[in-house]
């Protein structure tokens, strides 16, 4: 009726689907929730809250997660930026999952005489009067939980976004809790802050590259969106030098968080310096995270343009795997030798990306969803030899020389075995998950005219086995080495080991059922 | 549905291995004694069946996305490996109860637990009617075959236990190459993928893919079934190894070897195994001369019994890719003599090692005089090894023989050399270790004959050969229709006989 008309009519307020976002929404609560217990609960009863926190939000996300499915919820959400399609739904399960198993380690308490495995106080500086007197108090960081939390929710929005300023902002999300936790060993602690520093120094660089790209790209097809990316791409060609170096810079930034070659550096570093639970974590949800956002980025957005990036991730994926099986040849670090192990099995689910197999008609398995196969027999075996790895220990912590493994098989014959069940896993021998999913990468890839590919891939996990089995020799056949013991752990560290050795056993003897779901989920929808 | 007894029979000794985990303190050989025996049973009760004409056949989707079925079958030449494995394991439990010598914390707990496992694992092998199946389980066979070589035996033992398991595993990769090749060519042939044998056999996999895709499964059977130039992990790891664990990896793994070759390197690819035959077939001659001459050199009698066994697997080859079906014929029935005959020797030479705490050749002498029995199990074991008549080692060499003549005789020509030299190494063994003088070592060592439980293992052995020398019809009569498949399978004809005749 008067003046007030001049307020534009039509902004219209964002719809989000909370019930489809709820898995996640949950995940990222529940670390707010973990935050504000630390301000307002009692130093005492933290640890407790945090765990029960941990435990509540991922099990109540992952009911979520199933009754969506179930209910076939799908399809573009929050206006456009993420896309819940069988990928997602696939990976935000194996995160939850592995996520679950992997967080548990880091409520360990009963090694090392009571400590968990972070610093007393991650401000105090090492060596310093402050260090001793916040471990004479036996303070602990309880903070790890909600960071790993927010972690893992950035982890599962990670591959989901479908524009790319939603994927940065998760990138950021799930990278900065990691170099903090990365950080906070409570041995070894200039170690473990270097490898902070470095991550974050690296991770920043590679944040600018994706950055980068991202820009590149909007100047190219006017649009974050993966979708309108796709239509520039396969529309009329102009700009295409903006759109190639956009697309290689976006790589960047996504090969970095998977650790291929040559943006691997950090790996073996990190590895090594972070605290084991907190390596046993983000050596397979970051990896899986950067995986699934790799397969969404190329085949959804640069679909059109596989025959410009098929060859130049061909010819990274060799050298992953080249360098990765070499260098772990000469580790004698458990944990770098499980770094550059790492480091060779991004090359391995590389050449399935390489071959980009669409499948056939009558269902069977994509590149898609042989990689995320894959990641899940590789996320158990990880899981569970990091578990293992916090147990090896002698007066002064975790032993990781491997020298110091020696004879562990007579020591302790279950975990031993165990360990060497993961590393027949990794090395890919029949019966344990491993193999199966090695199979489907490389089948994948020949599907995808790379048989050359395949060849290579065999060769060179023939030289990686022989890392594997290297450990296997020193932990049965070597002579007891003196004064390493089995730490006597609680059933957080026990049960996450048992579920892992499970895993890897009925997905090498049974991965049927899971095989199918994966490749009815290994379509992306644009 | 009928009860799936082929995976029964398979999952005994697995389950037995399992139960073998528990801390079972003293009980634990008994029990591990008593699953093998219960997987006697069930094979012998499969054979009943199998004879009986049963329907045995297991066929379950297992792996859809792969195209893999869990589909068990028998034929024949699988059935006699099968009731092989179930024979020798129990005998070689017996001969090997007290293997736990060694103070490392190897308790004979484990060695029990191994050899039920890889009994188990080489039974699925020998009925696996899907390749993918056939793929794991060959390669599984591996690891327990790798710590009880690394764990029990001699002071070498990691070294050869390694070499073993690379060596396999370097066969084992290369095969996966065409694994993965026959799921890739069958979606394109088929378009739904399947790994079942009787699929494969429909399919075109002739010309360079078909050759291409053979060979990488044929470099693992000739690593498996050691042949000249792959062979040299055998020597090694059978005289690192315990005797019965050399029993089990001659006798029963390296069969997968030439047993695959028939059923899988025919069977799928029939016109690619006639293009490599010449290949094979120089190979195999020239592993039946170098393994007999290298027996001949041998100083150590265990080194010794396994480059016999070299030569014999060159006949078992020969046998195959000669492709008349009385070589074929020859080829399997030699698989199983030659178990029998590899189990005698391995264990009367074990038995004999044990006593005098070395292997020696020369370390030995004149001890029929103070052993007569031993000794004399050994003669056997040896006259089983040169093929002497009556022994079952002849029928089958003599059929490989005569399916070669008829095709080329000079090829069977080069093979009887290989018959000459065996005379010279079994009976060199025999004469060195075994007669002349006793002599001090033999005296202060060999004190005791072979005793009653040492009896009871040698026995049967010796028992099959000569059962098996003098009645062959019945086994040979199982075996016939796998060599009549595998010659259709590969669409030859035998030649025809050459007779004289006279004017008419």
């Amino acid at each position: 009726m008067n003046g007030f008309a001049l307020l534009p009519a039509e902004i219209a307020a964002p719809t989000v689907e909370f019930r489809a976002l709820a898995p996640v929404l949950l995940v990222l609560a529940a670390a707010c929730l973990g935050i504000l217990a630390e301000a307002v609960v009692p130093r005492a009863h933290r640890f407790l809250v945090q765990v029960v926190l941990l435990v509540s939000s991922t099990v109540v996300s992952f009911g979520f997660l199933i009754a969506n499915w179930r209910k076939g919820i799908g399809g573009p959400i929050a206006m456009g930026s993420i896309m819940l399609d069988g990928p997602t739904y696939f990976i935000w399960g194996s995160l939850l999952v592995l996520g679950l198993i992997s967080l548990l380690v880091f409520a360990e308490r009963k090694l090392g005489g009571g400590a968990s495995a972070f610093a007393a106080s991650a401000a105090s500086v090492p060596g310093s009067v402050a260090e001793s007197e916040a471990s004479a108090a036996r303070l602990e960081h309880t903070e790890v939980f909600p960071l790993a939390l927010f972690a893992l929710g950035g982890m599962m929005l990670f591959p989901a976004s479908s524009d790319l300023i939603t994927m940065f902002i998760a990138l950021e999300v799930f990278s900065l809790p990691l170099y903090l936790m990365s950080g906070m060993a409570r041995r070894r602690r200039l170690l473990s802050q270097e490898a902070a520093l470095k991550y974050f120094l690296l991770g920043a660089l590679s944040s600018a590259f994706f950055l980068f790209g991202v820009a590149l790209l909007y100047a190219y097809s006017g649009s974050f969106d993966l979708s309108a990316i796709n239509a520039a791409v396969s529309g009329p060609i102009y700009g295409r030098g903006l759109m190639l170096t956009g697309m290689a810079l976006l790589g960047i930034g996504l090969l970095f968080k998977v650790g291929v070659v040559p943006f691997h550096s950090w790996t073996p570093d990190v590895y090594m310096g972070a605290p084991t639970p907190v390596t046993g974590f983000m050596a397979i949800c970051t990896k899986f995270a950067a995986v699934g956002a790799t397969l969404r980025v190329f085949y959804v957005a640069f679909g059109g343009e596989r025959w410009n990036w098929q060859p130049m991730l061909a010819v990274l994926a060799v050298a992953t795997m080249l360098l990765g099986a070499l260098l772990g040849l000469t580790q004698n670090d458990i944990k770098r030798t499980l770094a550059y192990s790492s480091i060779a099995h991004a090359g391995f689910i590389l050449t399935a990306i390489v071959g980009a197999n669409a499948g056939t008609p009558t269902g069977q398995l994509t590149s898609v969803g042989s990689a995320m196969f894959y990641l899940v027999a590789y996320g158990f075996a990880t899981i569970g030899s990091f578990a293992i790895i916090t147990l090896v220990r002698n007066a002064g912590g975790e032993v990781n020389s491997i020298s110091g493994w020696s004879g562990l098989g007579r020591k302790s014959p279950w975990l031993a075995g165990a360990f060497a069940f993961f590393m027949l896993s990794f090395a890919g021998i029949p019966l344990t998950g491993g193999f199966i999913g090695k199979w489907a990468v490389f089948a994948s890839a020949w599907r995808g005219q790379y048989a050359w590919l395949v060849l290579t891939a065999v060769l060179l996990s023939l030289v990686a086995a022989y890392f594997y089995l290297r450990i296997v020799v020193v932990m049965f056949f070597g002579d007891a080495a003196a004064g390493v013991e089995i730490g006597n752990a609680s059933a957080f560290t026990l049960v996450p080991v048992a579920i892992c050795v499970a895993g890897v056993a009925v997905l090498g003897v049974a991965p049927g059922p899971l095989l199918d779901l994966a490749s009815t989920a290994g379509t992306f929808l644009r | 549905m009928t009860f799936p007894w082929l995976t029964f029979l398979g999952l005994i000794p697995i389950l037995g291995a399992l139960v073998l985990c528990l801390p079972l303190k003293g009980a634990a050989r008994p029990v591990g004694w008593a699953f093998s025996l219960a997987t006697l049973a069930a094979a012998l009760g499969v054979a009943g069946l199998y004879l009986s004409g049963a329907e045995l056949d297991v066929l379950n989707r297992w792996i859809p996305a792969f195209g893999a079925y869990w589909a068990l079958g028998l034929d024949g030449m699988g059935l006699t490996m099968v009731l092989l494995t179930a024979l020798l394991t129990p005998i070689v439990l017996l001969a090997e109860w007290k293997v736990s010598a060694s103070n490392e914390g190897w308790t004979a707990r484990a060695y029990f637990g191994l050899i039920l496992a890889l009994e188990g694992l080489s039974i699925f092998t020998f009925m696996a009617d899907d390749v993918l199946l056939f793929y794991m389980m060959f390669e599984a066979t591996l690891i327990p075959m790798y710590f009880l070589i690394g764990g029990f035996g001699g002071p070498k033992r990691r070294e050869a236990a390694l070499k073993f398991l690379l060596f396999n595993l370097v066969g084992g990769f290369i095969m996966l190459v065409s694994v993965i090749g026959l799921y890739v060519w069958s979606t394109r042939f088929g378009g739904t993928p399947s790994y079942l044998l009787a699929d494969l056999a429909q399919q075109p996999f002739g010309g360079w893919l078909g050759r291409v895709l053979m060979l990488g499964f044929l470099v693992a059977f000739v690593i498996k079934a050691p042949m000249v130039p792959l062979h040299t992990w055998l020597p090694d790891a059978a005289e690192s190894a315990t005797p019965g664990s050399s029993v089990l990896m001659v006798g029963i793994l390296d069969k997968l070897g030439t047993f695959a070759m028939i059923k899988f390197c025919l069977g799928i690819f029939p016109e690619a195994s006639i293009w490599i035959a010449p290949v094979m077939i120089g190979l195999s001659l020239i592993s039946i001369i170098y393994g007999a001459a290298a027996a001949i050199a041998s100083t150590n009698l265990l080194r010794l019994i396994s480059y016999t066994s070299i030569s014999h697997f060159g006949f078992m080859v020969l046998g195959i890719y000669m492709f008349t079906s009385q070589s074929l014929t020859g080829s399997t029935f030699f698989m199983v003599n030659h178990g029998f005959s590899t189990a005698a020797l391995f264990l009367a030479v074990g038995f004999l090692i044990k006593r005098r705490g070395s292997a020696g050749v020369g370390d030995f002498g004149g001890v029929e005089k103070v052993a007569p029995i031993l000794a004399g199990s050994v003669l056997l074991a040896a006259l089983s090894a040169l093929s002497l008549p009556g022994m079952s080692t002849f029928v089958s060499e003599f059929l490989v023989l005569a399916g070669t003549w008829s095709r080329e005789p000079w090829i069977a020509a080069v093979a009887t050399l290989g018959m000459v030299l065996a005379a010279v190494y079994a009976l060199l063994m025999y004469q060195r270790t075994m007669t002349g003088p006793v002599t001090d070592q033999t005296a202060a060592h060999i004190t005791t004959d072979l005793t009653l439980v040492e009896r009871s293992v040698l026995v049967p052995v010796i028992g099959a050969m000569l059962v098996l020398g003098f009645v062959p019809g019945p086994v040979i009569s199982w075996l016939e229709p796998t060599a009549k498949a595998a010659m259709a399978r590969v669409n030859l004809t035998d030649p025809a006989p050459v007779t004289l005749e006279g004017e008419k």
